[in-house]
């Protein structure tokens, strides 16, 4: 291997980290805000361009369909759940949120799709198509069970990235798609040439961890999200609704999703059931990071993505191998590296 | 003898699976050959993740593993089937090590996390390596023979799976309910009491951890030789998912529970792919969205599976009246008025808070020694620190003339203290006799493998009849198997004191042993602890009660705010203004 490979290498594995890095973050947000490790979130990424694809090419995408099915359920679930907790008078305002609200867009991509949007209203639709979707899931699949254990929340996750695998292919069919690219520029410094889709991946997964750092830290909405996070209990006690909170918090981070989906649909083509794959090494990323640490997610996520550029170039074939297996190591390190104790300090009284 | 129905049931069953080749169809036996491979594999998911509380979703690997070892060896070496079989076994074993020693010490969902990473890892290499004929796979896998006989027909090989299917579930079945079996029943709702019993609960995740993937590559085995051909896409992901879903729907913690559990889901799966291409034209994709809709309403509603509804309808199974037998050896007590225990100087902070701040004092053996001080003074936290629940900051802490500042607590366990805990750490759903013979864990010998074959009896028995003595001795002899978690909390407390006995301690440390109990009660354990006295045992104990206290105890250590207030007996700690200013704010 050249030095001039190694960088080319180098800089292609940093584009694609920052695609893990919005993921990763997006999953941590979710992690620590409901305790639901959301395995299906990679799916959202997934959609996301193969919605813009759809838009793109003039038909009308399968994600209409999707949300409006989701819709459809939560409107269901929710009105059992006010009914039987004898409050009817707020079904009115369940079925606005998980009605109303999400069709929105799909009516209008619905109306619109055939005669061909202009370039730049596509993204911003394709986008408001997708945000619904893990929201819509959580409240159908997860708030039912919100206080069970966090193994419970995650098999059920991983069952809903089953359905929703199914739903995709369903809706999305089984052909791979790639979008348009967003900007064509080529940048050379010296030898190396990098592409302004490459700069565009890197700025937006800085802008967006920046934009996440001070919502967390200045804004009253992000601090109840991190006082969810740390205590349940107490955070309602403050009157903190922890529902409230988590559909908050699966919104922000299907933002994350969706527009990391914008972003890598140009650079690869996708299929119904990429996402499950981006997924999880995301998850590799943010377990690198103890699924607690935004910063700490963001260096793994890149870690992710340099080892996986470089992996490539030594064995296309075994590159998902070599991803996944780094978990091993990874967690002997961080297994080493817990103290003991902590974990069981919880159980022992003071 | 009476005949019980579910022993009439479980004979019909199998006078059926015996019968069933000769007279059902061929798809039948196909189907149900497939029934009994899963089987095998959800019945280590029940052990892994039902009975042990650890959830992988990697089986298919193993799976994976014990096929592809075998397919390789018999059709690159020509080897017989039967060293494939200890190929297959070896390599899952091994590779089952590995994992487990480097992913079972992270708790929470680490390990079901990592599960997903290799179970994916794995996968992808059946696909990628050439040897192993990438995506194509290996064809012309041999089929089995014994001697003369092939296994190549259905039916043939449907009683080598079921037989083996069998001998697992006895072998499981045996196993849990002995010693360690106990060990690995006690895993579920935190490791801090386990360890305090002097179990390893790393060492035992482990063990069953393998043996999982053991049964797992036995499934492959069977699975490669059955089908005669093995692929990759049998072995991911969402065959380990289905696994586990066998195991939960049939009702994990049960062993029949994955046999019933593999079964439901096959036929489902077969109903399905016979019901839903009738719907839409890609049956395929919506079999996987009924599945997954099934799963998650399963798990929201009926969490616990169907075996626990089955029972439930069933007469209970008859309890065998505990015998007597010979008691397990006893330790020799250290001489009356020695030093056992010595504290010295002993800090713990939590955050900024100094929990307890140099706090030091002594014990002779053979003597009731009574820790008490206001709520929050550091009694439990001192307790925890002698017992090495906590890490103490500084300081030292000798037991019996040997350092113990830095032990765990196992190695604590096996000094000779035994200890209750002031939120009561028992096994709710486990009985009276089977909580206190967690106690005698250090105190017997045998292991996995004398368990499951059923070699351990003696020692058993001996085990067994010494847990009822204690049970007796704090008056909960009655109803040996009645569910500790019934218990009204006061006895639950009792309950904690006959395990702690089983042990056969030095040192016993009892964390408020008499709070919940009626005045009755209190008098019968004072008569107990000094009974105890009277045998060498010494006792350390909190409690609030100070009447309770003050007529049993020979020496009084008073603590407020993390600091050792005042030492001495009864009366003079009674009469010192110190005391009476901590207790009652300085008003007396």
């Amino acid at each position: 291997m050249t030095p001039d490979i190694a960088l080319i290498l180098g800089i292609d594995g940093i584009a694609t980290g920052s695609i893990y890095v919005l993921v990763g973050l997006g999953l941590v947000l979710i992690f620590s805000v409901t305790r639901v490790v959301f395995v299906p979130f990679g799916d959202i990424v997934a959609f996301s361009a193969l919605t813009l694809a759809s838009l793109q090419l003039g038909r009308m995408p399968g994600t209409v369909y999707l949300v409006a099915t989701l819709a459809v359920i939560a409107c269901i679930v929710v009105s059992i759940h006010h009914w039987r907790r004898g409050q009817p008078e707020r079904i009115g305002w369940g079925l606005l949120g998980y009605g109303a609200l999400p069709l929105i867009p799909a009516a209008i991509a619905w109306l619109f799709a055939g005669a061909s949007l202009p370039g730049w209203a596509q993204i911003p639709l394709a986008i408001a198509l997708v945000v619904p979707i893990a929201p819509l899931i959580e409240r159908i699949a997860l708030r039912p069970i919100a206080d069970a254990s966090v193994l419970l929340l995650l098999i059920v996750s991983v069952a809903l990235t089953f359905a929703l695998s199914g739903l995709g292919l369903l809706f999305f069919g089984p052909e791979g798609f790639r979008t348009k690219p967003l900007t064509t520029e080529v940048f050379r410094f010296g030898s190396v040439i990098v592409t302004s889709q490459t700069l565009l991946m890197v700025a937006t997964a800085l802008v967006f961890s920046l934009l996440l750092f001070l919502f967390f830290e200045r804004t009253l909405t992000g601090k109840a999200l991190r006082a969810t996070a740390v205590n349940r209990t107490g955070a309602r006690i403050v009157g903190i609704r922890p529902g409230n909170t988590g559909t908050l918090a699966f919104l922000l981070a299907s933002l994350l999703g969706a527009i990391s989906g914008i972003l890598i649909g140009p650079t690869t083509t996708l299929y119904y059931d990429s996402g499950f794959i981006i997924g999880l090494k995301a998850f590799v990323g943010a377990i690198i990071g103890g699924l607690v640490s935004y910063p700490g997610t963001a260096i793994g996520a890149v870690f992710i993505g340099l080892l996986e550029s470089f992996a490539s170039f030594w064995s296309s074939s075994l590159k998902e191998v070599v991803v996944f297996s780094v978990l091993i190591p990874v967690l002997l390190w961080r297994s080493l590296s817990l103290d003991q104790t902590d974990e069981e300090d919880a159980e022992v009284e003071g | 003898m009476s005949l019980r129905p579910g022993a009439v049931l479980l004979v019909l069953a199998i006078a059926f699976l015996l019968v069933a080749p000769l007279w059902v169809a061929e798809f039948t036996i196909t189907l149900l050959n497939y029934i009994g491979i899963y089987a095998l594999v959800a019945l280590g998911v029940v052990l892994l993740t039902g009975v042990g509380g650890l959830t992988s979703f990697g089986q298919a690997a193993f799976v994976g593993i014990g096929a592809y070892a075998t397919a390789w060896l018999t059709t690159a070496h020509g080897a017989s089937p039967w060293l494939g079989l200890l190929f297959a076994l070896a390599l899952t074993g091994i590779v089952a090590a590995l994992l487990g020693a480097v992913t079972l010490r992270l708790g929470g969902h680490f390990l079901p996390l990592g599960t997903i990473a290799w179970g994916l890892s794995i996968y992808f290499l059946f696909g990628n390596m050439e040897t192993l004929g990438r995506n194509n796979g290996i064809s012309g896998v041999p089929p089995i023979t014994i001697g003369p006989l092939s296994l190549e027909p259905n039916s043939a090989i449907y009683y080598l799976i079921w037989g083996m299917l069998a001998v697992a579930c006895a072998v499981i079945a045996n196993l849990l309910n002995s010693r360690e079996g106990r060990a690995v029943r006690s895993l579920r709702g935190g490791v801090v009491m386990v360890e305090s019993l002097g179990i390893s609960v790393f060492r035992i995740r482990l063990i069953i951890f393998v043996i999982a993937a053991l049964l797992a590559g036995l499934s492959g085995w069977l699975y490669a030789h059955m089908s005669r051909y093995v692929s990759p896409a049998p072995f991911d992901l969402r065959m380990g998912i289905q696994y586990l879903f066998m195991a939960i729907l049939g009702g994990s913690g049960q062993i029949l529970g994955a046999v019933v559990g593999a079964a439901l889901v096959t036929l489902l799966q077969n109903a399905l792919q016979d019901v839903l291409p009738h719907f839409a034209a890609n049956g395929q994709q919506l079999e996987i969205i009924v599945f997954a809709i099934i799963y998650v309403l399963a798990l929201q509603f009926a969490r616990r599976g169907v075996m626990p509804f089955v029972l439930g309808y069933l007469p209970g199974r008859s309890k065998p009246v505990i015998a007597a037998a010979e008691p397990l050896p006893r330790r020799a007590m250290p001489q009356r008025g020695t030093p056992l225990l010595t504290v010295e100087r002993l800090l713990k902070r939590f955050g900024g808070l100094e929990a307890v701040s140099r706090v030091g004092f002594q014990v002779e053996a053979g003597e009731i020694v009574g820790l008490i001080g206001p709520n929050g003074a550091g009694k439990s936290t001192v307790f925890n620190l002698i017992t090495g629940a906590l890490k103490s900051d500084d300081g030292h802490i000798s037991f019996l003339g040997k350092d113990i500042t830095r032990a765990g607590q196992r190695h604590i366990a096996e000094a000779g203290i035994a200890r209750t805990f002031q939120h009561v750490k028992l096994r709710p759903t486990m009985s009276l006799i089977d909580n206190v013979l967690l106690g005698t864990y250090l105190r017997t010998r045998a292991g996995f493998l004398q368990g499951a074959l059923r070699l351990d009896r003696g020692e058993e028995a001996r085990a067994r009849f010494e847990a009822l003595v204690q049970l007796k001795r704090v008056g909960l002899g009655d109803r040996p198997y009645d569910q500790a978690g019934n218990l009204p909390l006061g006895r639950q407390r009792i309950l904690e004191v006959a395990r702690a006995l089983a042990a056969d301690p030095a040192l016993i440390i009892l964390d408020e042993p008499a709070a919940g109990l009626s005045r009755p009660e209190k008098l019968a354990l004072a008569d107990l602890l000094r009974g105890l006295r009277t045998e060498g045992v010494t006792v350390l104990l909190v409690e609030h009660d100070v009447e309770f206290v003050m007529g049993l105890v020979d020496r009084i250590v008073v603590m407020d705010f993390g600091s050792k207030l005042v030492e001495g007996s009864p009366a003079m700690v009674r009469a010192d203004p110190r005391v009476q200013e901590a207790y009652l704010g300085g008003v007396a």
